[in-house]
């Protein structure tokens, strides 16, 4: 081995005893758990069952998981639809004004995830502001229902996710030089052209990395589902919570965790794929 | 010196012959279910140390208390099932009554609790009932009825909400349908889940712990509610009344309980006893207008406090033709099935 290598493994050993310690091990736990029988008041008996899949396949838990992806895929667009362009404006807006835009989005961080949820709650409730500021507007009908449905639940996911996709955007709008804006000008493209078959297919990594930040967050959140959708609206997230809590099955709650760990490491996998594909053809 | 001071006093100088200095205890509760200066004055009282930790359901402390043993708490509050489920589970010391003479201070009724007769391995804490809480001011009749919850007249429509905790949310149907509050039934089960699904439609939203909020800002005009905490929305608003459904409801028992894995036995039950001084329970009662199972400390009770807050008036009597809550033991998974098919229904 030579210096280098053996001073950047003794840099990498921390970082990755960490993640070994606090990812790789509880990971293994649930794991195990998932593949025992539940004792009666919490915990596991050890005896080896597949059960605990068995019934995850059940049209119950399915339809909950099938929920979730879909409240997830609307978040992840609709995040999309709305952080593409707010990344783009500040990518291509002047350089004085990038870092304050960017702080902006990010700000919203440094405040307690449970107090911005609650916000919508006082925001969108019956006797809320935006009921409010529509009858002071001059509408006298009954009050809009607004709260405790999936699209109440989205409009969290996205409020509180849309900066990763900024982000991520704008981290890929970034590395393209102003050269090829002008190249392609002077080739004769119009703007929503170079945009389209230039811009566009360069940032994907960004836009793939940004939807599935929102996509996987979001499918395993518990806590907005419950706050804005006023507990009416079940995530697998919850279905989770309630198994470890509530019913006192671990076992169950460790085959949905890893399930749910499944599809959120394959969506990661691909993302890194596409990625890896679109910067060899860059490169290329 | 009484006898409960000179056997801590020799705790205490044991404690000090040792080189672990004062002693201490952890204590889990519900975030301001005692009042705030409780364990000041606790330990100003007995030199024992002791820290609050926080939980916000009894699943949540009972998720941390089998992953870990039961290690790092002294005295848990959990509602009575929760502590049936401790002592199944072996984690729920046996008490000593010779520690605690302030348990001479309970009501014989909860003394003699079904889940715990003689408290054996809990102590009572407070205790009520659950039913109906309302704003008088903006509902058209009084409602006496479960189905008024479930099955809400046209004016009440989404502007209900039910508790998401399982127990309570299953026995709203259970007690609807003239069924056992503990009922375990398959069939019967199958049937207030159908009752809930369709109970959906006219509810603004499952809520445990903002219900009463709601009342007062009028966002909700009925809620489903545990007595001592309707109280919290009178406090607010005078037009905010309780009532128990004509069909009846539940007794619920929060307890003190002290964990075997504990190794501060003697300085917990100390706890419980300074907890259970007629001075002090009724102190909390006052702080937390919950009802305490404390004969001397609610006689003590300023009539004032029972008028402003009718809750706090139900006796014991009352309280004993109410069903017991008791655990569930297998038949737990056939409710949050239930439960989780209740939810995901549209």
């Amino acid at each position: 081995m030579t210096f280098a290598a053996s001073r950047n493994l003794l840099f990498l050993a921390p970082g990755l005893g960490w993640l070994a310690l606090f990812l790789l091990v509880p990971v293994g736990l649930v794991a195990a758990y998932s593949l025992f029988e539940r004792g009666v008041y919490g915990g596991v008996v050890h005896e080896l069952t597949a059960d605990n899949f068995v019934r995850a396949a059940d049209p119950l838990y399915l339809g909950v998981l099938l929920t979730s992806a879909k409240v997830a895929g609307f978040a992840a667009i609709a995040a999309l639809l709305l952080g593409y362009p707010a990344a783009y404006a500040i990518a291509r807006g002047p350089r004085r004004l990038q870092t304050p835009l960017l702080f902006l989005v990010m700000l919203p961080f440094w405040s307690n995830y449970l107090i911005r949820t609650y916000a919508w709650i006082v925001l969108l409730n019956k006797e809320g502001l935006a009921n409010q500021a529509l009858r002071a507007l001059g509408y006298d009908g009954p009050a809009i229902d607004m709260l405790y449905t999936e699209a109440t639940v989205v409009v969290g996911l996205v409020y509180n996710y849309l900066p990763f996709v900024i982000l991520a955007v704008y981290a890929s709008l970034s590395r393209l030089p102003d050269e090829l804006w002008e190249a392609s000008e002077d080739l004769g493209a119009r703007g929503h052209n170079t945009f389209l078959r230039i811009i566009l297919p360069l940032s994907l990594p960004g836009v793939a990395a940004g939807a599935v930040f929102v996509f996987v967050l979001s499918i395993g959140n518990f806590v907005t589902p419950d706050l804005l959708g006023g507990g009416k609206v079940q995530m697998v997230g919850n279905l989770i919570y309630d198994q470890f809590l509530t019913a006192r099955d671990w076992p169950f709650g460790a085959a949905l965790s890893l399930i749910l760990i499944a599809v959120m490491m394959l969506l990661l996998f691909a993302q890194a794929v596409a990625v890896n594909r679109a910067q060899g053809a860059h490169r290329a | 010196m009484d006898a409960r001071r000179m056997a801590l006093a020799a705790a205490l100088l044991a404690a000090a012959a040792t080189p672990a200095a004062a002693q201490s205890i952890t204590i889990s509760n519900w975030d301001g279910y005692m009042p705030a200066d409780l364990l000041e004055r606790f330990t100003a009282a007995t030199g024992i140390e002791a820290e609050l930790a926080l939980h916000a359901t009894n699943e949540e402390i009972m998720g941390r208390l089998v992953a870990g043993g039961g290690e790092g708490y002294d005295v848990v509050f959990v509602s009575s099932p929760f502590a049936e489920a401790l002592r199944a589970l072996g984690m729920a010391a046996t008490l000593d009554h010779a520690l605690i003479p302030n348990a001479a201070n309970l009501y014989p009724e909860a003394q003699a609790l079904e889940y715990d007769p003689g408290n054996t391995f809990s102590m009572p804490y407070a205790w009520g009932t659950t039913g109906l809480c309302w704003r008088a001011d903006l509902v058209s009749e009084t409602p006496d009825s479960w189905r008024d919850l479930l099955q809400p007249a046209d004016d009440l429509k989404g502007a209900v909400t039910l508790l998401a905790t399982d127990r309570w949310l299953m026995a709203a149907g259970f007690l609807a349908l003239g069924h056992s509050v503990n009922d375990t039934d398959p069939a019967h089960i199958a049937e207030v889940r159908d009752l809930l699904i369709e109970a959906k439609k006219g509810l603004l939203a499952f809520d445990d712990t903002t219900f009463y909020a709601r009342l007062v800002s009028g966002e909700a005009k009925l809620v489903h509610a545990w007595d001592g905490w309707c109280n919290y929305g009178t406090a607010e608003n005078p037009e905010i009344l309780f009532a128990v459904p004509s069909e009846g409801s539940d007794l619920w028992v929060d307890t003190m309980v002290v964990m075997e894995a504990s190794e501060n036995k003697e300085a917990a039950q100390a706890f419980i006893n300074f907890v259970l001084d007629a001075s002090n329970h009724r102190w909390a009662a006052e702080n937390i207008l919950y009802k305490v199972p404390n004969q001397p400390a609610m006689q003590g009770l300023d009539p004032a406090l029972i008028e402003a807050f009718p809750t706090l008036g139900i006796t014991p009597a009352e309280l004993m033709q109410m069903e017991q809550l008791r655990d569930l033991g297998e038949a737990q998974r056939d409710y949050t099935r239930a439960v989780t098919e209740i939810m995901a229904a549209r």
